[in-house]
């Protein structure tokens, strides 16, 4: 009996959290925009992980010359013409997806949770000395634009794909102390926080399980849209050569070497640097949709 | 009100203390000898230790600090490892061009962001609304190289309707340097013909870097016009049959532009950073392109040089804009003041 009991109440919970995904994709399909960002970012992501297998020439991805067909223009043999040593362009623009992807999915990985992190502990114990001492520190590491801060702390190490990651995460972070901060710190006072904090919940308890699952929903729509920004400074750290670097096909550093030969063989940077505009696009549309479904904010 | 700038100030100062101790560490864990890179690769080893020496290499972190902090007080920043020069004579050469290139990139954006805005906001949902916000999409998507890149493509190498690279042609004598703003040097001296020269070089570079900001603000100052037009004082000015011009730039403007003028704050410390991009494409003598020079050559002294000025700037302007908008906003003037 009471097995069957829980059992109905899985199905329950199960049933209302399918209604809460169609609903949500509801909401989100609403936005055609967003779903156009959606499909242009499965197409992209997919065809960043199969690249060696569907680009027409996966072997022009790393050092590789052959002057006969240097400085194509554009052809059905090669879509998007041929660099200055006959690389294929189509194929390393795919292949410079995979490092654009890498760069924003890592970059997250490594700065959400300490940022996180911090914004909980600071907007749990608002008003006391470690909100003071944690949000200092955060308004130190924003005193300047990322930008500068990155490129300064990559140009001190060596300029490679993962110190450039390493360095961008080591800007990233504030921003989510400063959007759970505010967040939690407004949560603390809702009733709910004041019960758990009556019956003796612990403070660990308190900031993970009671405040931190009300803070997912802007935090996750901020890193959909931040995809994009930190793309974009991948893309720029590569451009400045401060990235990846060549003959690796980093688009940045595809749009720095093109950008050598304008205006006579414009294929070699216009088509790297559309592809950097469509795939942030693509992911500024989504968090857009997002922002609409989650019906937040703050971000 | 003197009360308030006082903290904001003293908070300015905490940071930037805060912001020099973590890019002055980050410098000094980093590897690499710092003596070794001043001499040069042919200095011997004994020439090494008497410079890691004088440096204060061999010190302790806290009091490689204290020296370092003394020097930087008394207004030494350091020699640059590549241009061999005391990094301040360099920043004082290199500032001003950056600086005229930002504000008038922040004047094109502030005037083209807000008229954009008002309009949209105005006209919702009309064919310029939608314009407006696509080319709004696209702005905030394009990193400011690319727009530099294509700018520069269009308009000077197939159309050929903008001067290329440079602040002035490779023939043009420029003026004697007074105040480092080639526009203004122009006039000084009595030489129009540069004025207009160094402005026409100016706009592709000052476009590219306003050209996200446009976009950003536009929205802004859409949104908040949206807003206002539904309070109820727009509503009775709409009733007693005042000029839409003047509901527009009397009665809407004023509050709309508050959230965007913080913007323009933030936006002052960007353009500082986009300019690192657009400088380099086009040539620009600038801050941004001796900065990039600098970590491309791992020039430590300049790469701690550069991330202060930033900084410093971004906290000036910061204050500005929090003074501007307490002249702004009389609610926010009362708050501050009274608290």
């Amino acid at each position: 009996m009471e097995g069957e009991e829980r059992l109905g109440d899985l199905r329950a919970t199960l049933i209302q959290k399918r209604h809460g995904l169609a609903r949500g994709w509801y909401k989100f399909s609403r936005n055609r925009l967003s779903v156009l960002g959606l499909i242009v970012l499965l197409i992209i992501t997919m065809a960043a992980i199969l690249a060696p297998y569907i680009t027409p020439y996966p072997g022009h991805a790393k050092a590789y010359t052959n002057f006969q067909d240097a400085g194509k223009p554009p052809s059905l043999e090669h879509f998007f013409g041929t660099d200055r040593v006959g690389r294929d362009i189509f194929s390393r623009v795919i292949f410079g997806y995979r490092f654009s992807l890498t760069i924003g999915i890592v970059v997250l990985a490594l700065g959400v949770a300490p940022g996180v992190i911090l914004g909980l502990v600071t907007g749990y114990h608002q008003g006391t000395w470690i909100e003071t001492v944690g949000m200092r520190i955060t308004d130190i590491f924003l005193a300047v634009p990322p930008l500068v801060l990155a490129l300064a702390i990559t140009a001190m190490l060596t300029p490679n794909l993962m110190n450039q990651m390493m360095a961008i995460a080591l800007v990233w972070w504030p921003w989510y102390s400063r959007l759970v901060f505010a967040l939690a710190s407004s949560l603390r006072n809702e009733y709910f926080v004041r019960e758990a904090e009556l019956t003796g919940a612990s403070t660990l308890h308190i900031m993970f399980k009671e405040i931190l699952p009300n803070c997912l929903a802007p935090v996750l729509t901020k890193m959909t849209l931040d995809m994009g920004i930190v793309i974009l400074l991948g893309a720029t750290l590569s451009f400045i050569g401060l990235g990846v670097q060549p003959p690796k096909p980093g688009l940045g550093t595809m749009v720095a070497e093109g950008a050598k030969r304008l205006p006579g063989e414009w294929w070699g940077t216009i088509f790297p640097a559309l592809a950097i505009v469509v795939v942030i696009l693509a992911f500024n549309l989504v968090g857009d949709g997002l922002r609409d479904v989650f019906a937040v904010e703050e971000v | 009100m003197l009360v308030f700038i006082g903290k904001r100030l003293f908070q300015s100062l905490f940071v930037l203390f805060g912001l020099s101790i973590l890019i002055f560490f980050i410098a000094r864990v980093m590897p690499g000898d710092p003596a070794r890179a001043a001499l040069g690769h042919l200095a011997t080893p004994e020439q090494v230790e008497r410079m890691r020496e004088e440096m204060h290499l061999n010190d302790p972190f806290p009091v490689q600090y204290y020296y370092w902090l003394r020097n930087l007080l008394h207004g030494d920043l350091g020699r640059s490892s590549y241009t061999r020069r005391p990094v301040t004579t360099d920043l004082a050469q290199y500032i001003p061009a950056t600086f005229e290139l930002i504000l008038f990139a922040t004047l094109i954006s502030a005037i083209v962001g807000q008229l954009t805005g008002v309009l949209a906001g105005f006209f919702r949902n009309s064919w310029f609304d939608g314009a407006s916000r696509l080319v709004s999409y696209l702005g905030i998507a394009t990193p400011s190289f690319v727009v530099a890149i294509l700018l520069l493509f269009i308009f000077s190498q197939v159309l050929k309707l903008a001067p290329g690279v440079g602040r002035l042609p490779l023939l043009m004598m420029p003026p004697p340097r007074i105040t480092g703003f080639m526009t203004i040097d122009g006039l000084l001296a009595g030489r129009p013909d540069v004025t207009l020269t160094a402005l026409k070089h100016m706009a592709l570079p000052a476009i590219s870097l306003a050209v996200i900001h446009i976009a950003q603000e536009g929205r802004i100052t859409r949104t908040s016009i949206v807003e206002n037009m539904q309070k109820d004082y727009i509503t009775v000015h709409k009733v007693h049959g005042i000029r839409t011009s003047k509901l527009l730039f009397k009665y809407l403007l004023k509050p709309s532009i508050i959230p965007t003028v913080t913007v323009m704050g933030l936006d002052f410390a960007f353009l500082m950073s986009n300019a690192f991009l657009v400088e380099m494409v086009y040539m620009w003598p600038g801050f941004s392109r001796y900065a990039v020079t600098a970590m491309l050559n791992k020039d430590l002294n300049a790469i701690v040089a550069v991330v202060l000025v930033i900084g410093l700037t971004f906290a000036l302007v910061n204050l500005l804009v929090d003074i501007i908008i307490m002249g702004l906003d009389p609610t926010v003037r009362l708050r501050r003041g009274g608290g």
